[in-house]
């Protein structure tokens, strides 16, 4: 009589602790066959669409009918690293050390061509419109050098900004408001005291107000100090259903000082008058600026402005088109990695090995978002360098970028592609099509951002609620530009700039993905399987 | 062959999510659609807007919906082995796929017609309240003019061929999650990549190959010169993406095993 023995398993018991969990997820997601081909696409479509697009984007200029083609040239760079727009017409002397320059202004008027651009050369304000831009700017200034893009500080009466104090370009101070008119002038102050320089401003020239302290590293102990005027480009984007256009050319300010006191050590005998501008400045001929002095009384006029540069510096957003493509096949895949478990039945294998199916639904969640902030995160390390170079290659010039806002844009680029998944997975568990739930996450996030920065779809108020409130949000933390208040900018989520701060966008994509995987949990416990 | 056409029809009819589909994207068409055109302002003489455009926004949702309804009515068939029933009893492979194009389209422009009529109605009620009217230089949005009709049909006529297109997507990729993302893609990435695109030939480039940008030139009322297509050719282009997929899902279905 044979004895049966009972079947013993060879494998060990052990505790189906969360480690065993995210193990046997791992497992599903790197055995099928299909999801790796897709990551891979999804990799090879982000940087293969950076390199389109950067190679693809030539960027160059002609001086003459048969001279050749150059590459773009890039603007000036601010002693804080970043490209500033610097040019205006500079009544300037030496100021040796430290010192001090008053100044009364009593009227700031303004020149623009209603038509846009201007008349020629040789009469470059010909035809134009008296009227002055509202960040026309005239005052005094401290500036390290005459070379474009040194450190300086300034106070000035602008066109409707009132009074302002602003140094190295980004940095912009409010002091008295109202406009200056004869009726009601304005004193100006600058003292200068090492690298330390200080701003007050004055209604009466007796009582006076500090308005801001400008700290200027490295300020030469022979500065260059006096008078300025600057007027930034005018321009006015018409949007409309069907594209927008913009009208718009460089704009004049003159302005009227007197009473002019100083102290300190001034070794020149007289002021000098020069145009500051680079060969491609938005600004008016250098003969249509300058000065005059009489009895005390100087008149000058200049163009150009004094501010950090906004026109089309957002390179790094424009090699990460790839990202959509990625974007929905991560989503394919986040929405397959639960709805092909229920199309096949696998998932009652699951539920019957691991019973408390909220531990299944987070151990799948941290797998697809570990996995796809992975791939992300080297594709786009990838695409940013070799879409910049091709864009250098066809040439354009790269705007500088601190490696912190770098750090950021590769950061939550992939981390968008990891929530974008998870936000898919919580979308197929409540959905459990995957059809219905890929539509779902994909027009959620890509169609409210294709309406927002396409324009001339819809209006500028629903394009910016629409980066507000949808999962499309996100995107801003692919912004690697800045919104200055002190520069007159279109300044919409087509042009690069988010209503959302970077980390904020992000978070409303993850308040939507949250929001999916409680409401997934509630229904995955409640259903049947 | 009318047997196929009639059995393909009981099949989509006796879906319950096929009906859904239909009313969900004509109501979201419809609703997208007044949502814009509510939200347009529009002083005397002030913009240039195309009120025909404006008032067919929504297609831009509908359309998803659809592609939606399409592709299920294969990669479903693939995914419960309804699939091998069907090809039994219709061993004319193509003529499966003909009757599936046929039942398919004709929801689809039955339901892109409610949607896109209910749209132009809503638009020029609610258009005319912010200021589209004959006071501020427009006609008010009507029918009765030949470039709304046409922008109208053409809108129809575009949801019927972004079902074929992912009718045939489904058929040559069978898995309905991989269907509508390649769908999706078609739609979507040509006007992401063509709007950081520079270089103005591949920007037009783009555009013209694009089945959603051309194809929705038939929207367009006004500024037609600017268009890189005429709005016909434009909605052609779909036509020749919807038929190139037709093609692949017919040979796929054709030559592999099911």
């Amino acid at each position: 009589m044979s004895v049966m023995t009972p079947y013993h398993s060879e494998l060990r018991v052990r505790r189906d602790g969360f480690a065993q969990l995210l193990r046997s997820e791992w497992t599903k997601f790197r055995t099928v066959r299909g999801w790796l081909i897709g990551m891979a696409i999804a990799m090879l479509l982000i940087v293969g669409l950076g390199a389109l697009t950067g190679a693809n984007s030539e960027c160059g200029i002609q001086l003459g009918p048969n001279s050749p083609r150059l590459a773009c040239p890039a603007p000036p760079t601010g002693p804080g690293g970043e490209w500033v727009t610097d040019s205006f017409y500079f009544v300037r002397q030496p100021l040796a050390g430290n010192g001090s320059i008053t100044v009364r202004v009593t009227s700031l008027t303004g020149l623009y061509s209603t038509s846009g651009g201007f008349a020629s050369d040789q009469n470059p304000t010909a035809g134009m419109t008296p009227g002055v831009q509202p960040w026309s700017k005239a005052g005094i200034i401290v500036k390290a050098s005459t070379r474009q893009g040194t450190a300086y500080a300034a106070m000035m009466v602008t066109g409707s900004h009132g009074v302002r104090m602003q140094w190295d370009f980004t940095h912009d101070v409010a002091g008295l408001t109202g406009k200056v008119s004869a009726a009601s002038p304005r004193w100006l102050r600058l003292n200068r005291s090492g690298d330390t320089i200080t701003g007050y401003d004055s209604a009466d020239g007796a009582h006076w107000t500090r308005v801001g302290i400008a700290t200027l590293a490295g300020l030469p102990t022979a500065a260059q100090a006096g008078l300025f005027a600057a007027s930034p480009g005018y321009s006015v984007t018409s949007r409309s259903f069907g594209g927008s256009s913009s009208t718009g050319g460089p704009t004049l300010a003159t302005a009227v000082f007197d009473q002019m006191g100083r102290q300190g050590t001034w070794p020149a005998s007289r002021w000098t008058g020069e145009g500051i501008q680079g060969a491609f400045d938005k600004a008016l001929p250098v003969s249509a600026q300058g000065f005059t002095q009489a009895a005390g009384r100087f008149t000058v006029s200049g163009s150009g402005d004094i501010a950090p540069a906004t026109d089309n510096i957002d390179v790094i957003r424009h090699t990460l088109a790839g990202t959509f493509a990625g974007l929905i096949a991560v989503v394919v895949i986040g929405v397959m990695f639960v709805t092909a478990e229920y199309r096949r039945g696998m998932i009652r294998t699951t539920f019957t090995a691991s019973p408390r199916r909220g531990r299944v639904l987070a151990a799948k969640a941290i797998v697809l978002a570990a996995v796809m902030f992975a791939a992300g995160l080297v594709a786009v390390a990838v695409t940013i360098p070799l879409g910049e170079h091709l864009l250098h290659e066809s040439g354009n010039p790269i705007p500088p970028v601190t490696a912190l806002t770098w750090l950021r844009v590769v950061a939550g680029t992939a981390g968008l592609l990891a929530v974008a998944a998870v936000l898919g997975l919580a979308v197929g568990t409540l959905l459990r099509r995957s059809a219905g739930a890929i539509t779902a996450v994909i027009v959620g996030i890509v169609l409210p951002y294709l309406l927002a920065v396409t324009p001339g779809i819809l209006p500028a108020g629903v394009e910016q609620w629409l980066v507000r409130v949808t999962p499309a949000a996100a995107f801003a933390v692919q912004q690697s530009i800045q919104h200055y208040p002190q520069v007159t900018q279109d300044y919409t989520p087509g042009n690069g700039y988010f209503p959302l701060a970077p980390w904020a966008g992000f978070a409303v994509l993850c308040a939507w993905a949250a929001v999916a995987l409680v409401l997934a949990l509630f229904l995955l416990r409640r259903r049947d399987a | 062959m009318t047997d196929v056409v009639h059995a393909e029809w009981t099949k989509l009819r006796t879906l319950p999510g096929t009906g859904w589909l239909l009313l969900a994207a004509a109501a979201l068409t419809a609703a997208v659609s007044a949502i814009a055109a509510n939200s347009v302002s529009c002083p005397a003489g002030g913009c240039q807007l195309d009120p025909a455009k404006v008032s067919l926004t929504g297609i831009y949702l509908g359309q998803a919906v659809v592609a939606i309804m399409a592709v299920t009515v294969i990669s479903g068939e693939y995914s419960t082995g309804m699939i091998r029933l069907t090809l039994a009893a219709t061993p004319g492979r193509w003529r499966v796929l003909a009757a599936k194009a046929a039942v398919v389209g004709a929801a689809t422009l039955a339901a892109g017609a409610v949607a896109v009529l209910a749209s132009v109605l809503a638009g020029g009620l609610l258009l005319a309240r912010h200021g589209v009217t004959s006071a501020h230089g427009y006609q008010a949005l009507s029918l009765g003019q030949g470039p709304v009709l046409r922008a109208a049909a053409g809108s129809v006529l575009y949801l019927a061929l972004i079902a074929l297109l992912s009718l045939g997507v489904a058929a040559a990729v069978r898995d309905s999650a991989v269907a509508i993302g390649v769908v999706l893609a078609l739609l979507f990435l040509f006007p992401i990549v063509s709007s950081v695109i520079t270089s103005p030939g591949w920007h037009r480039h783009l555009e013209q190959l694009s089945p959603m940008m051309a194809g929705l030139y038939i929207q367009a009322t006004t500024n037609l010169r600017s268009l890189p297509l005429t709005p016909w050719q434009g909605l052609g282009v779909l036509a020749a993406w919807a038929a190139g997929a037709m093609l692949a899902g017919a040979l796929v279905l054709r030559f592999r095993d099911a």
